[in-house]
């Protein structure tokens, strides 16, 4: 639940005193440190301000009959602070500048809209007619002439994201009552132009936006009290004629009958967003309030009326929200909890698992509910199976993903797993088509299960793409165990060598694992997302030699941290062991003892700590590797006795298990030795009479 | 101010009894405890959680059960068979029925309060219909082979659920007979051992819900005897359940002394089907939680280990803050303890004897926080016991130490103690006057001539005492316009003037000795009185509450002083008033007027009228900062309350002199060290 907790007053912003001197707040920023804000008023005066304080730290004028035009910023990588005045004129200076007529100065040659600085990465400068320089760039050339890129359209909003090592710019501008969206890649020096589908009777008075799996979500406060949703993909290669992006409602702004005139908002996380606006019914007295909605149950949370009125600016930094109530600028601290009732009592699973229609047979759905979307989808995988070239997969990749950014369409989920049986065919078809990328795409981004595709798996398996299987054994709910065996064996065949080469996801080994290259100091070009490709050869090499003779001490890990990696999404998956026992028994015995030593080196490495679990996320927990060691043994019993490599590592084992037992024994006896200890201890020690002196002053 | 010499007494063996069953009276705000010795007692939670009344045992009385009825009437019922109303205005036993059915295990009423319905040894389930003089024995209900070890009624009050050995039965009311009979062991295969039903309750929805000692919370259809839920909570047995009046909460007590919470959830939010979850464990016992109740605001547990826990429910409380303060009450809210200040010698109240002992003494002086050399240890001189069954009510020792008095239920005793070098003697004061019993409390004056019995209907017996040991009745003093309740505090002045009297209607009535006259009343106050004293110099009554206010009231004057007012519109400070035990003692420095020197569980402050009061952003026990200080920066640090924390928890604190004083403590640790060792739980390996 979310709730408003308490708040208190960062300033006042009253004419006689206080920030503003009443003209009001330009905008609030974030500040160099945490806990910091910069406010800029609509004047002369920007303040730095300790918020949990209540305290200014520093605060900074332009001269008399100047007047600052854009927020004022601060450069996260310098600590410097960016101001413009009159439109054009830029300054720039750092916490022990006072006088800002005597800091750096740099007329530039079109008028600023807004700059925008990001945590890494320079400062973004978005110019009134569109143009787009980082600050760096403009520095070096102050007078250089700016492009005008929306002619006569006015800016109303503008963000800025960093995805990647990219910045990002989106801004909105409106002409004539028509609203269109800029989405500028800097890196890549792309502008992509967007309409916004209209609105009978409404228009936008607010807009936010973050950026989420590279598609961009872009809410909008409509004046028809409703918030509506556009989906923006990053990933657009084509450079086409504007689109139009269709809207999708996310909330309607309705309080028991009557309305909330939001005039501004903020997200606040994956289902909440909190609206500025005020309360009334028609006839009635309009109350001011600050409201947070709950999106995913269009429920109202909690709401604050602010009976002296605010400005309708809200913003929001580090759980605060910040606004002007009255004459003060007031700081609320709130705190949006995802967790439901249910999810405190352990029910949360449920509401987690994807719609009813993901599990729906595709076989039986009738072709008028795809229609809309999938005959789409189908006609271009038609259409580029006649050209089989690359071109046209990354068209159809294109096209894929504009669709998948329509989300709020009925029956999606279904609609998705259309497509991905459809690709999934024409992979069985055809065998060199294997659009590897899109699909793990879809695994990580969607909530798929493996009934909505049930060839996926197959076909990742057929294909031995590792990296994909291990997606899916992480996400999917309802992987049948053959599958899941088989998994496990294809992980197990897999040679080391073969794995270096491929990428997969290590964050549930990287904390615990020691093979040899973690004794030599690499550890850093390890944990990088990915593999440096150089350096692991030559280790590697040497690896695989020296390993052979020092699996079976039982210390170093008998597998290579890929291959843990994908044993352990086997590890974590859901099974029932009836069903998984029949086919573990055809597993080789070979592998069969390699597994094991594995679940052996996992089970020493969780008793290593007092709290028997593996550091790292999505790592195994004690129980699991326990349950997976005893089915092991279970269904390749005679094998293990047979068998003479297995024979040492059963005795480790057997020597392991019982030194725990007797230690955890004693572990007990030494408990209640001790308790009885203090007992007596107390009995003896505790001194029944004394006298002693107190001095009260 | 000033040093004192503190003689540290940590050898009163005071071991509370464990709490045995609760009983919660939701329209009153009060809740009654029984303890396995017998004891009831009524907390008021609107006093503060005041003990405001306290029925001392008897052995020949077990409490098994307690329950409210036909509004204000609490009953108790157990081994000895009897069914017993309590006198609340008399604090005794007002009637006893026998049930004839041997031990009594369980006892409930229906939720109108007109009907009892007791659970017997030989399987019997009887009805009682509560009358205005009493109960009267109605009918029999099916009988059938084991004892009936809970009950609860159907809130309509149709039939009754009733938990006995491997089963429980439910039984209609109008016709008696059983009508639904349900082994609760059926599920379990193991070990052939008896499955115990220890609580039950009976929902409105027709829901059966059962604690048994397996260690399951079992929730049944009775109608269909099927189990619809199993919650399997503990190793050990789960002894006692409680039901909130909404039906949408539940608390469990374990023999573990963990306590746990079940709430009625919807199984998705927003969805209509709703299931019993546990949701909060809490381990605030050490051992056997054998009682539980659920008031519509908190948790309430009594254990073995005497404890009485409060634990409000967050999600009720609007604001966090003292009211949402987890209450752990262990010590009784009275003095068990009297001092006989000239002689040096302590008096201890248990529940069937007196321990008699001389303080030791000390030739060293020292600094704060020294610890002197003793020339004297202290001496345990004598133990009276009382004779019969019947618990103590009240002691007193004179405070020239040589007579000793001590009152149960049905006798009054009083001792003149004479020393002779290190040999005492005692002779039992014969042909004591016949009074009005029991006195709830007794009070030597200072010149140790006379006594006040504190007595039933609001009265006072002045008994004088006569050298070499006899005594006679003055007078008896009563409030002007009468008063159904027992005094249950006095104070008496210095100079043998004056005497103030607190019954259970929290008047305080005051009566002059001289003319033994009605002086008058202290204005009424909405709070328990917790102490009060008169003080030796200026005869000002001092009165502490339960909320933690303080007065001053001018006995002479007859109004509150100066300094009273300004007390009450300056205000206490916070963190004075949030504290959670009561003063139970007041007394006063005659070489200092202005000091009053009072003591709550865990802290002993010399309050100092001299000095300015704190306000709220003032460190209240700000001790240890003035010691760090320079002599000269002390001046502007200091206020009136001067508190010390370092005893605890302290039962008792006095003045022997002008700058020696006596602490009381009884160190949890100890009494720990008394009780069984509790349930052994595996930590390791598990």
């Amino acid at each position: 639940m979310a709730a408003l907790c308490e708040s208190f007053t960062l300033c006042g912003l009253g004419p006689s005193g206080g920030v503003g001197l009443g003209g009001g707040l330009l905008a609030l920023q974030p500040g160099p440190d945490r806990d910091h804000v910069l406010l800029t008023d609509r004047g002369r005066t920007a303040t730095l301000f300790k918020v949990s304080d209540q305290k200014p730290l520093g605060c900074w004028s332009v001269k008399h009959g100047q007047i600052i035009t854009c927020p004022v910023v601060c450069n996260f990588e310098t600590h410097e602070y960016i101001a413009v005045h009159d439109d054009k004129v830029l300054r720039i200076w750092k916490d022990k500048d006072i006088n800002l007529d005597k800091v750096f100065k740099a007329t530039l040659s079109a008028d600023v809209y807004r700059i925008h600085s990001l945590p890494n990465g320079g400062p973004l400068v978005l110019f009134k007619g569109g143009g787009v320089r980082t600050l760096d760039v403009l520095l070096e050339a102050p007078q250089q002439e700016i492009e005008n890129v929306i002619s006569d359209e006015v800016i109303k909003w503008s963000e800025a994201f960093n995805e990647g090592q990219q910045p990002i710019l989106i801004f909105a501008t409106e002409k004539d009552g028509d609203f269109f969206v800029y989405v500028k890649k800097l890196k890549m020096n792309s502008l992509h132009k967007y309409k916004l589908e209209q609105q009978e009777l409404s228009k936008p008075l607010s807009f936010t936006a973050y950026i989420k799996n590279k598609i961009i979500t872009l809410l909008c406060l409509y004046s028809n009290y409703s918030v509506y949703k556009f989906l923006i993909p990053l990933q657009q290669n084509s450079e086409e004629e504007e689109q139009i992006l269709s809207k999708s409602l996310l909330l309607n702004l309705l309080v028991s009958g009557s309305v909330l005139k939001g005039t501004s908002f903020v997200v606040l996380d994956k289902d909440h967003i909190a609206v500025l606006g005020s309360l009334g019914a028609s006839g009635d007295e309009c109350k001011e309030c600050l409201t947070i909605w709950n999106t995913k149950f269009q429920t109202l949370q909690t709401s604050k009326e602010l009976p002296l009125g605010t400005s309708g600016q809200l913003w929001c930094y580090e759980e605060k929200f910040f606004f002007t109530h009255g004459k003060v600028l007031t700081v609320i601290m709130y705190k949006c909890e995802t967790s439901s009732l249910a999810a405190a009592v352990g029910k949360l699973k449920d509401s987690q698992t994807p719609d009813v229609s993901s599990f729906v047979n595709w076989n039986t759905l009738g072709d008028e509910e795809l229609a809309v979307s999938v005959h789409s989808q189908q006609s271009v995988a038609l259409k580029s199976e006649s050209r089989m070239t690359d071109a046209s997969t990354t068209v159809l990749e294109d096209e894929l993903r504009q669709l998948m950014s329509k989300a709020q369409m009925p029956d999606f989920q279904a609609a998705i797993g259309c497509v991905i049986t459809a690709l999934i065919n024409r992979c069985k078809t055809d065998p060199k088509y294997y659009p590897q990328n899109f699909l793990l795409q879809i695994v990580q981004t969607r909530d798929l299960s493996y009934s909505l595709c049930p060839d996926l798996m197959a076909v990742a398996l057929e294909k031995k793409d590792v990296y994909l299987l291990q997606n899916c054994l992480q996400r999917f709910p309802d992987i049948p165990e053959e599958i899941t065996y088989a998994c496990l064996k294809v992980f197990l065949s897999l040679s080391e060598a073969y794995l270096q080469r491929i990428d997969v996801n290590l964050e549930s080994v990287i904390c615990y694992i020691d093979t040899e290259f973690n004794s030599k100091d690499v550890k850093t070009e390890i944990v990088e997302n990915g593999f440096n490709a150089e350096l692991e050869q030559d280790i590697w090499d040497t690896k695989i030699t020296k390993k052979r003779h020092l699996t079976t001490d039982g210390e170093l890990c008998p597998v290579g941290p890929q291959k843990a990696a994908l044993l352990n999404a086997v590890l974590l998956s859901a099974y029932s062991e009836t069903f998984l026992l029949p086919h573990l028994k055809n597993l080789p015995a070979q592998q069969a003892v390699l597994f094991l030593r594995y679940l052996y080196y996992l089970y020493v490495k969780c008793s290593e700590k007092i709290n028997t679990t593996l550091p790292g996320v999505r790592s195994p927990n004690i129980n699991q590797i326990m349950d997976w060691m005893c089915l092991l043994l279970d269904a390749h019993f005679t094998v293990m006795v047979m068998l003479p490599e297995a024979k040492e590592l059963l005795s480790n084992l057997h020597k392991f298990v019982r030194a725990q037992v007797r230690f955890y024994s004693e572990l007990n006896k030494i408990e209640g030795s001790l308790r009885e200890l203090q007992r007596l201890n107390h009995q003896k020690d505790s001194q029944t009479y004394s006298i002693e002196v107190l001095e009260l002053i | 101010m000033g040093e004192f010499e503190v003689h540290r007494v940590r050898f009163f063996g005071l071991v509370p009894a464990g709490v045995r069953c609760l009983a919660w009276h939701p329209r009153g705000g009060r809740l009654a405890l029984a303890r396995i010795d017998g004891t009831v007692e009524i907390y008021n939670f609107a006093a503060n959680y005041f003990q405001e009344k306290v029925i001392p045992g008897s052995d020949a009385r077990s409490v098994e059960a307690l329950c409210w009825a036909a509004g204000e009437r609490l009953f108790g019922a157990g081994l000895g068979g009897e069914v017993t109303e309590y006198d609340l205005a008399r604090l005794c036993v007002a009637r006893s029925v026998d049930g004839c059915g041997g031990p009594i295990w369980s006892m409930a009423a229906n939720s109108s309060g007109t009907q009892l319905a007791i659970g017997c040894e030989d399987g019997s389930v009887k009805l009682f219909q509560v009358v205005s003089g009493g109960i009267e024995f109605e009918r029999n209900l099916d009988r059938r082979k084991g004892r009936i070890l809970c009950l609860s009624w159907h809130p309509s009050g149709t039939h009754i659920a009733a938990g006995s050995i491997d089963v429980f039965r439910v039984l209609n009311v109008s016709s008696g007979q059983t009508v639904q009979r349900i082994m609760v062991n059926y599920h379990v295969q193991k070990v052939k051992r008896e499955c115990i039903v220890w609580s039950i309750a009976f929902l409105s929805s027709g829901t059966v819900v059962t604690s048994d000692s397996f260690g399951r919370v079992q929730f049944w259809d009775w109608e269909q005897g099927t189990l619809l839920e199993s919650h399997t909570v503990s190793t050990s047995a789960v002894l006692s359940l409680a039901v909130s009046e909404k039906e949408d909460s539940i608390v469990v007590g374990t023999s573990t002394g963990a306590t746990y919470q079940f709430q009625l959830l919807p199984v998705k939010m927003g969805s209509l089907e709703k299931r019993w979850v546990r949701t909060k464990p809490f381990q605030h016992h050490t051992h056997d939680v054998r009682a539980v109740a659920h008031s519509s605001m908190a948790l309430i547990s009594g254990g073995l280990d005497a404890q009485l826990v409060i634990r409000p429910l967050m999600e009720k409380v609007q604001k966090k803050g003292y009211d949402a303060a987890l209450r752990k009450i262990t010590f009784p809210h009275r003095r068990l303890v009297s001092c006989a200040r000239k002689a040096r010698l302590l008096l201890f109240q248990f529940s069937q004897h007196l321990e008699l002992w001389r303080l030791g003494s000390t030739d060293e002086t020292g600094k704060d926080g020294e610890v002197l050399p003793l020339c004297r240890m202290p001496e345990h001189l004598v133990q009276f016991k009382s004779k019969g069954p019947e618990h103590i009510y009240c002691s007193c020792i004179s405070p020239c130490g040589s007579w000793v008095t001590y009152s149960t239920a049905s006798h009054f005793h009083l001792y003149r103690v004479q020393y002779e070098g290190d040999s005492v003697s005692i002779q039992k004061v014969p042909k004591v006057p016949k009074l009005l019993l029991p006195a709830y409390q007794l009070q030597f004056s200072s010149d140790s001539g006379s006594l006040f019995v504190a007595s039933a209907r609001g009265s006072v017996h002045v008994l004088q005492l006569l050298e070499p040991g006899g005594c006679k009745h003055l007078h008896t003093l009563r409030p002007p316009s009468g008063s159904p309740e027992a005094v249950y505090l006095l104070a008496s002045s210095t100079d043998g003037h004056w005497l103030a009297a607190v019954g259970g209607d929290w008047a305080i009535h005051i009566y002059n000795l001289k003319c033994f006259k009605h002086h008058g009343t202290v204005p009424t106050y909405t709070c328990a009185v917790t102490a009060l004293a008169i003080h030796p110099l200026t005869n000002n009554l001092v009165i502490a509450y339960s909320d933690q206010q303080l007065f001053e009231f001018s006995i002479p004057e007859k109004q509150y002083t100066a300094w009273s007012r300004m007390v009450q519109n300056f205000g206490l400070h916070k963190v004075w008033l949030e504290r959670d035990s009561p003063i139970t003692h007041i007394t006063f420095n005659p070489k200092n007027p202005s000091h009053i020197l009072l003591h709550d569980t865990y802290m002993f402050c010399v309050l100092d009228k001299s000095l300015p009061l704190p306000d709220n952003s003032a460190l209240l026990m700000n001790q240890s900062t003035l010691k760090q200080l320079p002599e000269t920066a002390r001046q502007r640090q200091l206020h009136a309350f001067k508190i010390c924390k370092k005893f605890q928890p302290l039962l008792f604190a006095d003045l022997l002199d002008e700058n020696c004083l006596v602490m009381v403590e009884r160190p949890i640790m100890d009494i720990k060290t008394q009780l069984p060792l509790p349930i052994q739980q595996k930590k390791f390996g598990t």
